[in-house]
């Protein structure tokens, strides 16, 4: 029982980070309709966006906190400056055409952005320094949370509540809203299509640029290559919730990390990355629209 | 262009080498180096003006080619001595006997290509000449049917363990029976085929009922799965290490040396690829083809004229995966050792890239996309580790630029041709 809740821990940690970068997949896709390829790859360049930061931060002198809060700043900035260029650049002129050469133009982007940090930077596993505290009063329940996935967690959920607020409460939450439902309708009712869909890659690129501290933080090493795997997983799990869906997204993301690690923990880690295929494959076949996702009605 | 124009220009070049500078400050200039668990960051200083300079002039031709692209459809096409001898070739291509004259000077091309340039570059060409059979092959699902599918790098691990498995475990048998392992290629590429298209059958059983992008991430879950299946289960297929050592095929009998070997399977690939097209273009005028193109265009009206949805998506899986089997036979022929690696989720994203960046639906769109593919690549090897960042960005420029592709499908039209006066008789033209 103990072996199954640390595992449903880990998972519960794994999840929020997947949530982080799902959450930027689905909030394009259910404004652009677009399978951003490249989504993973700002993510890796936030985790080396901190690292090169925080590296030269602490050359200087700076104490842990200080050098923290400057390369996740850093980090969501640069993140965010990278989401929003590369709509401008490859994905706006393809707006209105066929959605497959979107799709071809992003998967250039990401083989770009792989290559540009492995030819600038390195192609060598970069050890990630932990930023992160130790909190003393975990101390109790070490054997079953460590800090660092405790600081995910909670980073995550007051993320997921800002975002809801965002979202329900704002105006440019309601714009966001309303292009998703219908992009002409919106524009005839004056929403500026094209700085709701900026900040849409705003919001999630900065989200990845979390998500990248964090899970190098948790895994305690980066590289150029790690923004592919993430980004197909966290493209799993939007697609397990429903592609679209924000609250869909992390459900998906949470069912995705537990998954993972139970079947890791129980049956075998040589098919680690199989449970999540087998279980996106299951849910697609009894809900072809995902859990959350709507079951869209064919209208002719 | 005026001066007020000249200034904004200026201006915008100038702000976006400001963006792309700040932007790229930190991975370009600074560089992180890790000694001894402390991290040290050097400063490139030298590399700054470059960069600059470079997204200066850059972002000036990068708006001057968009507004170019924007107005090229604009203007009435204006005749120069260029057009002249376009439109001159193009009607010359139209009478029959200078067509067969250049398909001809084509074939004849194609037939000395291994003579004239040596091994070297009939490997290239054959590695080339698979892709143009797979990109043929999921022309039909995403090209004909619209069915996105990423997974169908899995469909050529088929083909390719097929002769690898047929090798590990009957070649023994052939040669304890004094048998030519030469025949195994040929026993293989026809049963690959067949697997292949099972194998396509059995996927399409669960993914009937889904569209679009669940379509594309189930395909994606599948090939993936495939290729740890493949990995894992080392006591049968060889697991991460794969099968070596795979016969090359053999004429009549005759081992050949491996150059001749290489000829010999780049005359079968050329056989293969011709064979492809011929089927693939009766696929696209028959009646299953028009199913298909209806079934991309509409599903729920193409069901209502009495098109058999689940019949034909069964019926477009299994198409497009036989010339994927087919193409993991030759691939193990000519590379004589396969393994998991060769059949990652890159390989299926290559392919569909192939025929995007060729155009969509268009065969010589998919034959031409795969062949800049596959071989852009092999004669960028001098640029060493730039290659895949200018693959990248040639892609990104060919799309943005040609986003129907290169070579976009000309679709048919049918039109009334006034025969004479009294009657019009309905006429095709494509």
């Amino acid at each position: 029982m103990d072996y199954f809740i640390k595992l449903l821990l880990s998972g519960t940690a794994k999840g929020s980070i997947y949530a982080l970068i799902a959450l930027g997949y689905t909030m394009v896709y259910g404004i652009v309709k677009l399978i951003n390829f490249a989504h993973g790859e700002v993510y890796m360049i936030g985790g080396f966006t901190a690292l090169i930061v925080g590296g030269f931060l602490s050359t200087l002198g700076m104490s842990i906190p200080v050098v923290l809060l400057f390369s996740i700043l850093a980090s969501i900035i640069y993140s965010s400056a990278f989401g929003f260029t590369i709509e401008r650049l490859a994905y706006r002129p393809l707006r209105n055409k066929s959605r497959l050469s979107a799709l071809i133009s992003a998967i250039g982007i990401s083989m770009i952005l792989q290559n540009f940090i492995m030819l600038a930077q390195t192609e060598k596993y970069l050890p990630f320094p932990s930023y992160l505290p130790d909190l003393p009063f975990l101390q109790p329940v070490r054997e079953y949370i460590n800090s660092t996935q405790f600081i995910i967690l909670i980073t995550t959920s007051f993320i997921m509540i800002i975002l809801t607020i965002i979202i329900k409460f704002t105006r440019i939450g309601k714009a966001m809203r309303a292009t998703s439902q219908d992009k002409q309708m919106a524009q005839l009712v004056g929403v500026n299509i094209n700085q709701v869909i900026s900040v849409t890659f705003v919001i999630g690129s900065s989200l990845a640029a979390i998500g990248g501290v964090l899970i190098c933080s948790y895994m305690g090493q980066i590289n150029y290559y790690i923004g592919f795997v993430a980004g197909i997983k966290a493209f799993v799990a939007a697609v397990l919730g429903g592609i679209g869906s924000i609250p869909g997204a992390v459900l998906g993301s949470f069912i995705l990390g537990w998954t993972e690690s139970l079947g890791t923990g129980f049956i075998s880690s040589d098919y680690e990355d199989a449970y999540a295929f087998i279980i996106l494959i299951l849910i697609l076949i009894l809900k072809p629209d995902g859990i959350l996702g709507k079951n869209q009605k064919q209208k002719v | 262009m005026n001066r007020k124009n000249q200034k904004s220009e200026l201006i915008a070049s100038l702000v976006s080498t400001i963006w792309f500078v700040i932007l790229l400050f930190p991975f370009l200039v600074m560089k992180v180096n890790v000694t001894g668990g402390k991290a040290v960051v050097i400063f490139r200083w030298s590399y700054l003006p470059v960069i600059a300079i470079s997204i200066f002039v850059l972002s000036f031709l990068w708006r001057r080619a968009l507004e170019w692209n924007q107005h090229r459809g604009d203007k009435t096409p204006v005749r120069t001595p260029l057009s002249g001898i376009r439109d001159f070739i193009i009607t010359a291509l139209r009478r029959k006997p200078i067509k067969l004259g250049v398909m001809a000077l084509l074939l004849l091309i194609v037939l000395a290509y291994p003579y004239v340039l040596g091994m070297y570059h009939t490997n290239i060409m054959i590695t080339a000449l698979i892709y143009v059979m797979l990109a043929l092959g999921l022309n039909i699902v995403v090209g004909l049917g619209g069915l996105l599918n990423l997974g169908y790098a899995a469909f050529f691990a088929v083909g390719a363990y097929t002769y690898g498995l047929l090798w590990k475990y009957a070649g023994p048998a052939f040669i304890s029976a004094g048998i030519d392992t030469g025949w195994l290629f040929w026993i293989a590429l026809p049963s690959a085929g067949v697997i292949a298209v099972i194998f396509g059958i059995l996927l399409s059983l669960p993914v009937l009922r889904l569209r679009g992008d669940y379509l594309a991430i189930i395909t994606l879950a599948f090939g993936e799965m495939f290729r740890m299946v493949l990995q894992n289960s080392g006591p049968v297929t060889g697991g991460a290490t794969g099968i070596s050592l795979i016969p090359r095929p053999w004429l009549f009998g005759i081992r050949l040396p491996p150059r001749q070997a290489a000829t010999y399977i780049y005359y079968i690939a050329i056989i293969l690829v011709i064979f492809t097209i011929f089927v693939v273009r009766r696929i696209e005028d028959s009646r299953v083809g028009r199913a298909l193109e209806a079934m991309r265009e509409d599903e729920v009206a193409c069901e209502a004229m009495g098109v058999d949805l689940v019949r034909n998506k069964m019926a477009t899986f299994a198409l497009g995966a036989f010339w994927a089997g087919i193409a993991g036979v030759l691939l193990a022929a000519q590379t004589t050792y396969i393994n998991p690696d060769s059949f990652t989720l890159w390989e299926s994203i290559m392919v569909l890239m192939a025929i995007v960046i060729g155009g969509t639906g268009s065969i010589p769109g998919a034959i031409g996309g795969a062949l800049i593919l596959k071989l852009l690549p092999e004669y960028f090897r001098p640029l060493a580790q730039y290659r895949m960042l200018i693959y990248g960005i040639a892609m990104i420029i060919i799309i943005i630029f040609k986003p129907d592709g290169l070579i976009p499908r000309n679709r048919k039209r049918y039109t009334f041709v006034e025969k004479s006066a009294s009657d019009s008789v309905p006429g095709v033209q494509k």
